[in-house]
Order: C-alpha cells, then sequence, then structure tokens
C-alpha cells in the first residue's frame, strides 16, 4: 500500500502489526489531510452557546465556513447561528485591528443585549499585534457584560488543541454566578452539541431518573447556566476528545468527579445511565433507569431485528474526528451485525487508540490522520460496504460505489439515545442495501 | 424564526459583518485550479484554510476535493514557511502525481511574508520538480478581495504561467470563464461548438466537478484545462472574457504577454447578455449565428411571452457575486420584474456605475450595497422594511426565505442545501429559461401554500 513513509506508524493492522498507533502527530505538509485547524476546534466546542456572541476576529474566510455550520439546535435564542465577523482588511492588517473589533463588539451589543461574548482572535492577528485581552477588558467594563477572548490562530496546533483552547474560555465563565453550594444528585452533560436534537434525547431520560440537570455545555447551551455548573455534583463528558480537559479542569478547581460516557449504541448509552445511578448510590434512580432501558430496549430490539438480519455479514470503514466515537461506533455497528474493518480519527489520543485496539476483529487496519488516498486503498483492501465519516469523506465513499452514513456536522438525524440507535441502523441500511450500488460497479 | 433577532431599525455599522455575502479568497483560488487538467490545488497555510474550502466545495458540489496543505505549524509562523512548502512539494509529487500544483496563499502566509517564487525556484533548483510538470502559483491574501478575486488571480496565474505565443496565430478563440458551474462551462462549450467556433476555455471544471458514478474514485478526474491548451491560448486570434471581476486579469495578461487581443463581456446570464456572448462569438469566430442557438433564443422568448403577466412588477431581492448580478439584474428588467435590494461582499467600485448601467432608468428605485458590511443582515433589515416576491442568491438567503416565508431560488456560491447547479445552466438561452422555470415554480407552490394563510404577491 503506499503511505507516506512518515506516516508508517500511524497506521496498525490489528494481528500483523506489532507497534502501537502513533497520534498527536503534526500532519504532514503535503498530505491531503482531512484535519481542521485549532480555530476550528474551539469553534465548533462553543458555539452552541445560544445566548453568547461568537465574534470572529479576522477575515472573513473563517467566519463564513462556520457560519451555522453544524446542526447543533437551541431550545431558545438562536443567535449563535448567525455569522459575525470583524472581515479585516488589508488596512488593519497594516495598522492594526484594535479599533475595528472595538467597534464591532460595541454595535453587535448594543444590537443583540447578550448575555455574554465570545472573541476568537484567528490565525493573524497574533501576528498583527492586536491586544484582544485588552480590548475584550475594556469594552467588558464599558458594556457591563463578560466579553471572553478565545485565542485560536488555526497554525497553533491541530482542531484538538483548539478543544482545549474553548476549555480554558468556559473556565472563565464557571462558577461566576450563584452560590459554592452543590446541588445534590446534580450533573452537567458535557461534550453533547445538540446535534439534530440529541441533547433533549438525553436530557429527558436523565430527568426521568430523577437526576437534575444544572448545565449543558454546550449544546443548547445557556451563559447563566454554564456559570453556575460549578454546583454540579458530578460531570458526565462525552466526546473525550473536546471536553475531557473541561473535566479535568472542574475536578482539579472545584472537586467535582466525572464520569466519560458514550450515548451512542444500545450498550453505551444504558452503561451511561446506570453509571450516574451507580455514582450516586441511589437505588430510586437506579430502578428507574433500569425501568427505563427495559422499556426502551424492549421497544428498540424488535425493530432492530429487521434490520441485523439484513446487515449481517457486512463490513464498514469508520474514519472520524474522535477515537472515542469511533469506539462506540463500532460496538453499535456490531449490535446490527456490521463488522468493522477500517477504522480511524483525525485526533485520536494513545488512550482511546489503545481502547480501539483492544475492541478491534484481527485484521482490522486502524489510523491516524489518514488522508483520500490511504483511506481509499483501505477501503478497497478490505472490502468495505460502508464508510462512516464526515463532510469530506462522503462522495469519496460514493465514488467508489459503496455506502456511507455521516456522523458528523451535515447530518439531520438524531443517532445518539435508543431513538438514535434506531436512526443509525435504518441510515447504515437505506445505504448498505440501496439498489443504486447494483448499477454501479465496484473495483473491489 | 431564526432571524428574529434582525431589527428592522438600520444602524450604521462601520466594523461588523454580520451573515457575510462573500468569503475569503484561497477558495476561489482553489476552485479556479480544480479547473485545470490533473492539477492539485495547494493551500500555503493553516491545516484549517484547506479543510474549510474542500469542505465547502465538497458540499456544494457533492464531489470529492482534492487539495494540500502547507500545514503550518508556530515555527513556520515564526521562522516563515519555506520548509513546509519544500516538504509538501515534495510529498505532492511524489504521492500524489500531480502535473501541475498549483498554490495559492493565505492571511497567514502573506503576513509572514513568504516570498512563493523563491520558494518555487528553490525547489526547482533542489530538483522537487519533475521534468514536465509545472508549480504554479497565485497571491490570495484573505483580508483583500472575495471569493472571487481569488478565482480571478489563480486565473491569472495560470495564463502567466502558461501562455506562450510561439508567433504562429491559431483560429481559436479563448474564453476565459468567470465563476459559474460546470454545468456553464459544459453550456458555454456547447453553444460554442454549436456555433462552430474552435475555443479553449479556461478555467473548465466541467469533468471534475461533476465526474460520473464509475466505481473509481479519479483522484485527477478526466476534465480540466489541459497543459497544451494552455500554452496554445497565447496563439489564438482573439479572448473574451466573461465577466470583469472574475477574468479581466486574466484577459489583460494574456494580451500583455502574448498580444492576444481581448473582448470582456458580462457572464452570459439572461437575453441581452448572452445574446452579446452570442455576437462575441460569431464575430471573433468568424461565423453567422447558427440556426440551432437562434431557434434557443425565441424559446426563451416563447417562454418570457407566456409569462411576462405574471412577472410584470415582481420584487426581487439578489445577492452574491458582481458578475452574476450585473447581468441578471438586467434580465429582470427585462423581464419587467423589479430588482429592488442588490448585495454583494465584494468589493470593487466599478459595480456602481455598472449596475446602473444594467437597471437603466430604474436604476433609482434599487437600494443596492457593496463591499464592507454589504450583508445578508442588511439584506434582511430592507426586506423588513419592505418586502419582496422573490429571493435569487446562494444557500444563506434560507432564513429569511423562511422567516418571511419568501420564495427562494438558489443560485451562484455556496449552494448547500440543493442539487442540480452542477447539472442544469444558467448561463445561455437555456439557463435563462431555467431560471424562468426556478421562480416561477418555487413561487406557485409557495403561493398554493400560503393561498389559506396570507395572499402573497403572486
Amino acid at each position: 500500500m503506499d503511505i507516506l513513509k512518515e506516516r508508517g506508524n500511524q497506521v496498525v493492522t490489528k494481528g500483523l502489526d506489532e507497534h502501537e498507533l502513533a497520534c498527536d502527530k503534526a500532519s504532514l505538509a503535503g498530505s491531503v489531510s482531512q484535519r481542521a485547524c485549532v480555530f476550528c476546534g474551539s469553534r465548533v466546542v462553543l458555539y452552541p452557546i445560544a445566548d453568547a456572541l461568537h465574534l470572529i476576529h479576522g477575515p472573513i474566510g473563517c467566519a463564513a465556513y462556520t457560519w451555522d455550520i453544524r446542526g447543533s439546535l437551541s431550545s431558545g435564542p438562536q443567535i449563535h447561528r448567525l455569522s459575525f465577523s470583524t472581515d479585516l482588511q488589508e488596512k488593519q492588517v497594516v495598522f492594526g485591528g484594535e479599533k475595528t473589533l472595538k467597534s464591532a463588539l460595541i454595535e453587535l451589543i448594543d444590537q443583540y443585549q447578550p448575555k455574554a461574548a465570545f472573541v476568537y482572535s484567528t490565525c493573524i492577528v497574533g501576528l498583527i499585534g492586536d491586544d484582544v485581552e485588552a480590548v475584550c477588558r475594556n469594552v467588558s467594563k464599558e458594556k457591563g457584560i463578560d466579553i471572553i477572548p478565545v485565542q485560536a490562530p488555526g497554525f497553533a496546533g491541530s482542531k484538538k488543541d483548539g478543544y482545549k483552547v474553548a476549555c480554558d474560555a468556559l473556565m472563565k465563565l464557571i462558577g461566576t454566578m450563584g452560590t459554592n453550594e452543590t446541588i445534590p444528585e446534580s450533573i452537567n452533560i458535557i461534550g453533547d452539541f445538540n446535534l439534530a436534537g440529541e441533547l433533549y434525547l438525553l436530557v429527558d431520560y436523565y430527568k426521568k431518573m430523577g437526576v437534575k440537570i444544572v448545565a449543558t455545555i454546550t449544546g443548547d447551551g445557556r451563559v447563566d447556566d454554564i456559570r453556575q455548573a460549578h454546583k454540579a455534583a458530578l460531570n458526565i463528558v462525552q466526546c473525550s476528545g473536546s471536553m475531557s480537559n473541561l473535566a479535568r479542569q472542574m475536578e482539579a478547581k472545584y472537586h467535582i468527579p466525572f464520569l466519560r460516557v458514550s450515548y451512542f449504541g444500545i450498550e453505551d448509552m444504558s452503561e451511561a445511565l446506570y453509571e450516574v445511578a451507580r455514582y450516586f448510590n441511589s437505588k430510586s434512580m437506579m430502578d428507574k433507569a433500569i425501568a427505563l432501558v427495559r422499556q426502551e430496549v424492549g421497544d428498540l430490539i424488535p425493530k432492530l431485528a429487521f434490520y441485523k438480519n439484513a446487515l449481517t455479514g457486512k463490513k464498514a470503514a469508520i474514519y472520524v474526528g474522535g477515537a472515542f466515537k469511533a469506539i462506540s461506533l463500532i460496538k453499535a455497528l456490531r449490535m446490527i451485525g456490521v463488522q468493522t474493518v477500517v477504522v480511524g480519527s483525525q485526533t485520536g489520543n494513545k488512550d482511546d487508540y489503545k481502547i480501539m485496539q483492544d475492541i478491534s476483529d484481527e485484521g482490522t487496519i486502524l489510523v491516524d490522520d489518514t488522508n483520500p488516498l490511504e483511506l481509499t486503498q483501505f477501503v478497497k483492501a478490505k472490502k468495505a460496504d460502508i464508510l462512516i465519516g464526515g463532510v469530506k469523506e462522503r462522495p469519496i465513499a460514493y465514488k467508489l460505489g459503496i455506502g456511507f452514513c455521516d456522523h458528523n456536522h451535515e447530518r439531520k438525524l438524531a443517532l445518539a439515545g435508543y431513538e438514535g440507535m434506531l436512526n443509525f441502523a435504518r441510515e447504515v441500511y437505506a445505504t448498505a442495501m440501496s439498489p443504486v450500488f447494483q448499477f454501479t460497479k465496484t473495483d473491489h | 424564526m431564526l432571524l428574529r433577532h434582525t431589527t428592522k431599525e438600520i444602524k450604521e455599522r462601520n466594523a461588523l459583518t454580520i451573515n457575510p455575502a462573500k468569503t475569503c479568497q484561497p477558495i476561489g483560488a482553489m476552485y479556479a485550479a480544480l479547473g485545470i487538467h490533473n492539477c492539485l490545488p495547494h493551500s500555503h497555510g493553516s491545516q484549517g484554510c484547506c479543510s474549510y474550502h474542500r469542505s465547502t466545495l465538497t458540499r456544494h458540489y457533492k464531489e470529492p476535493i482534492m487539495a494540500g496543505t502547507s500545514s503550518f505549524t508556530e515555527g513556520s509562523s515564526v521562522f516563515g514557511g519555506q520548509a513546509n512548502l519544500l516538504q509538501a512539494i515534495n510529498n505532492m509529487f511524489t504521492i500524489y502525481d500531480p502535473d501541475i500544483i498549483a498554490i495559492h496563499t493565505t492571511c497567514l502566509s502573506e503576513t509572514i511574508g513568504d516570498d512563493i517564487v523563491q520558494i518555487t525556484k528553490k525547489a526547482s533548483d533542489e530538483d522537487m520538480i519533475p521534468l514536465g510538470k509545472h508549480v504554479i502559483h497565485c497571491n490570495t491574501p484573505s483580508y483583500v478581495g472575495s471569493h472571487v478575486t481569488g478565482y480571478a488571480n489563480m486565473v491569472k496565474g495560470i495564463v502567466k504561467y502558461f501562455a506562450e505565443n510561439s508567433g504562429e496565430k491559431s483560429k481559436r478563440i479563448n474564453i476565459i470563464s468567470g465563476w459559474v458551474e460546470p454545468s456553464d462551462m459544459r453550456e458555454i462549450k456547447r453553444m460554442s461548438k454549436e456555433m462552430g467556433v474552435d475555443i479553449i476555455l479556461l478555467p473548465d471544471t466541467s469533468d471534475v466537478l461533476d465526474a460520473p458514478q464509475t466505481g473509481k474514485h479519479a483522484f485527477y478526474p478526466k476534465g480540466g484545462t489541459t497543459v497544451t491548451d494552455l500554452i496554445a491560448a497565447g496563439n489564438s486570434k482573439h479572448t473574451i472574457a466573461l465577466g470583469e471581476w472574475a477574468t479581466k486579469e486574466a484577459a489583460i495578461a494574456l494580451e500583455n504577454k502574448c498580444k492576444v487581443p481581448f473582448a470582456l463581456s458580462e457572464l452570459p446570464i439572461g437575453l441581452r447578455a448572452t445574446d452579446r456572448f452570442v455576437q462575441a462569438l460569431a464575430k471573433f469566430g468568424g461565423v453567422k449565428v447558427a440556426d440551432t442557438i437562434n431557434d434557443e433564443r425565441g424559446r426563451l422568448l416563447d417562454v418570457i411571452t407566456d409569462m411576462h403577466q405574471y412577472l410584470y412588477g415582481k420584487r426581487v431581492a439578489l445577492w452574491g457575486d458582481p458578475d452574476h448580478l450585473i447581468p441578471l439584474s438586467e434580465f429582470l428588467i427585462d423581464l419587467d420584474m423589479k430588482p429592488v435590494y442588490i448585495v454583494s461582499g465584494t468589493p470593487g467600485k466599478d459595480f456602481e456605475p455598472r449596475i446602473r448601467k444594467a437597471l437603466g432608468d430604474r436604476a433609482d428605485e434599487t437600494r443596492f450595497k457593496y463591499g464592507a458590511q454589504a450583508d445578508m443582515y442588511l439584506m434582511h433589515q430592507w426586506i423588513k422594511e419592505e418586502p419582496v416576491d422573490l429571493l435569487i442568491g446562494n444557500t444563506y438567503g434560507k432564513y429569511i426565505s423562511r422567516d418571511e416565508n419568501i420564495p427562494f431560488v438558489r443560485m451562484g456560491f455556496p449552494i448547500l442545501d440543493r442539487i442540480g447547479h452542477s447539472y442544469f445552466p444558467f448561463v445561455g438561452y437555456l439557463g435563462a429559461i431555467r431560471l424562468l422555470e426556478k421562480s416561477s415554480g418555487c413561487s406557485w407552490t409557495s403561493r398554493m401554500r400560503s393561498a389559506r394563510k396570507r395572499p402573497l404577491n403572486w
């Protein structure tokens, strides 16, 4: 297989290769990497906070490409789905953009009266010497709202480093409202971004168990809830790649322990409920969780049977942003009879890759930060029937004449929770069994 | 009601852009480079730029978009991006084997001052560029112009690098295409063939971004202007440049370098702009207008006649690129419609006189704004002041359409939530019929739906 020499240790075939899957490496220049930048990471994490302003300080592109980029829904305000930019021009690049930033912030705050504002610094802001912190501080004083600088120059690492920047920004909000008293049997839901309204399902499950929810960070997020997030008794963290850092910081500063969970697939979803009940050591919670799971799974299994029957023996390739999600996907696919033959992520870490390797079947190819040429070869070599990935992977799968399931930005269908599992099975079925592929010649 | 935060009262803004009607230069350079055969675009900047451009183009075309990135790090932002670019050139020729690497810069690499010519020369001196292969470039700082000027810069870069005047004039005509869809480029080629004019179209994204499903992923699909044709463009007897913003610079460069004279024309959108294109083809190609083309024109006129009573007086809001908006406004006037609001984030002071000319004696009935703060928020505020009957523009009109219940035809870049633009043109007489079909179709559907709610002006 043609793999860039320097990338050799970022690919592992289970059972064949001895080495560990290397990760956390900068992408090779010239590689058609599927990865994004620091700014992108910070933006996707923070933007679901629906009553805050998100002002992007830089040339127009960074604001244009991230305008309503994910289907993160809000049950209330929708300011987060608009695109705000200082649209820096050559003049500001030469003479500095602080004045523009200040004017833009004031214009924005006057217009929208938001609860708080995030100001994202893109690649060139640091280079042209803007003191964004000072501008934010001054306007904050003048207008009486929190303005939080998000230092996210694209070049300062990968998307994953952007998550860290976002977590740091969130820490500045947390603990700024209410008392320090912990609310018993309460949680923060961290790391769900309410794509296609998934968070509503989760909130519903936890409420049925009698768990109180303090803040959802950041899906359907609200500034005042996040300010009070320090009052939660427990943090529940999904999407470990982006938000474990926040949980660790909250643990250090506010002594709030955290559990890592996933809401994809029956096993992981149910475990996410049981773990909370177990943590609170509450029989009533556990009984309600058991009842809920019994009800949901009881409804679900007969419906899944049809899909499992049809899909058994199919093979899948997975290439997603975070490795934790990939692990859940392997399990969820197994539940509907689909074997994972290729699995990888853009930003997985060592621990996640270890788990990924452990639960994979012999012969599965594991990969970090792949590119279209490699991915095409892996998919062909392992004769995958479907690819699960994001925007940029979809047309590659289709060109190869195989199915595709979107597990990223663009989807409009909830895939989390029990309802999501059924949607997922239906999506996989619809693509894997589509009659269109009988008309296309696959060359493998 | 996603846009419920929009206020009717318009406050002067000096620094803030809300919901832009443009994006940055590099994506235009990437799109133009994809219209060259066996060409791999390369983004000299942070990884995110390339990722965003590829994602947006992928979402618009539903096709794989291949492009490399220099993957800048903290180090490159301090010491310059030379090492990254050299490594990238080497890696790309080794692994992806393109005939051409088309480099464009970004805000980052421009601000730190990387000299692409010097770095490319170093790559060449160090034998990183295989024999017969090419590395070309253009400068596209994101804080200048818009996606349209980025396209223009790359087209100019292509012409400057490749076109050669061998001293033997050919009978061919160059057509430099503005930023339109593969379907439009295909239509321009079809019309030229119909007229019997031998053209070199550059760039040409047909058969690249509308590639058929074959069961194979072609890293370089079969389309795109070939190097042979790019060189031969220097011998052509004339150039027709379609769209001032996207093609004028390239046409001038070609004239300066190879003495190929050019005529600047609009994109053939609508009746009169297509007339001018056809006349230019006939004139410079030395042919008569083909009967089949005349018939197409006749069919368009027939459709307009059938429809004119429905079209009269309808208020239209449009936004997008100047090269689209100018002929489109002219066409709407010819349809007896009223293009009342026009917004383009793309700067360029020619916009005002050009749009005024297109609107003719109705220009004073139109509110238009271009450049800074000419955005979709302003457009929405205008519409809130006084509504319109139809919206024409890119995907980002969907919020206004939904909130204000206004029929909406998607046209321009990007279109993320509809298909068809890759396959059915908006240029030429057929394209004009399509525009009419789309406008009337969505308006009537909407009238039907809202018949019992509130009367719409359709």
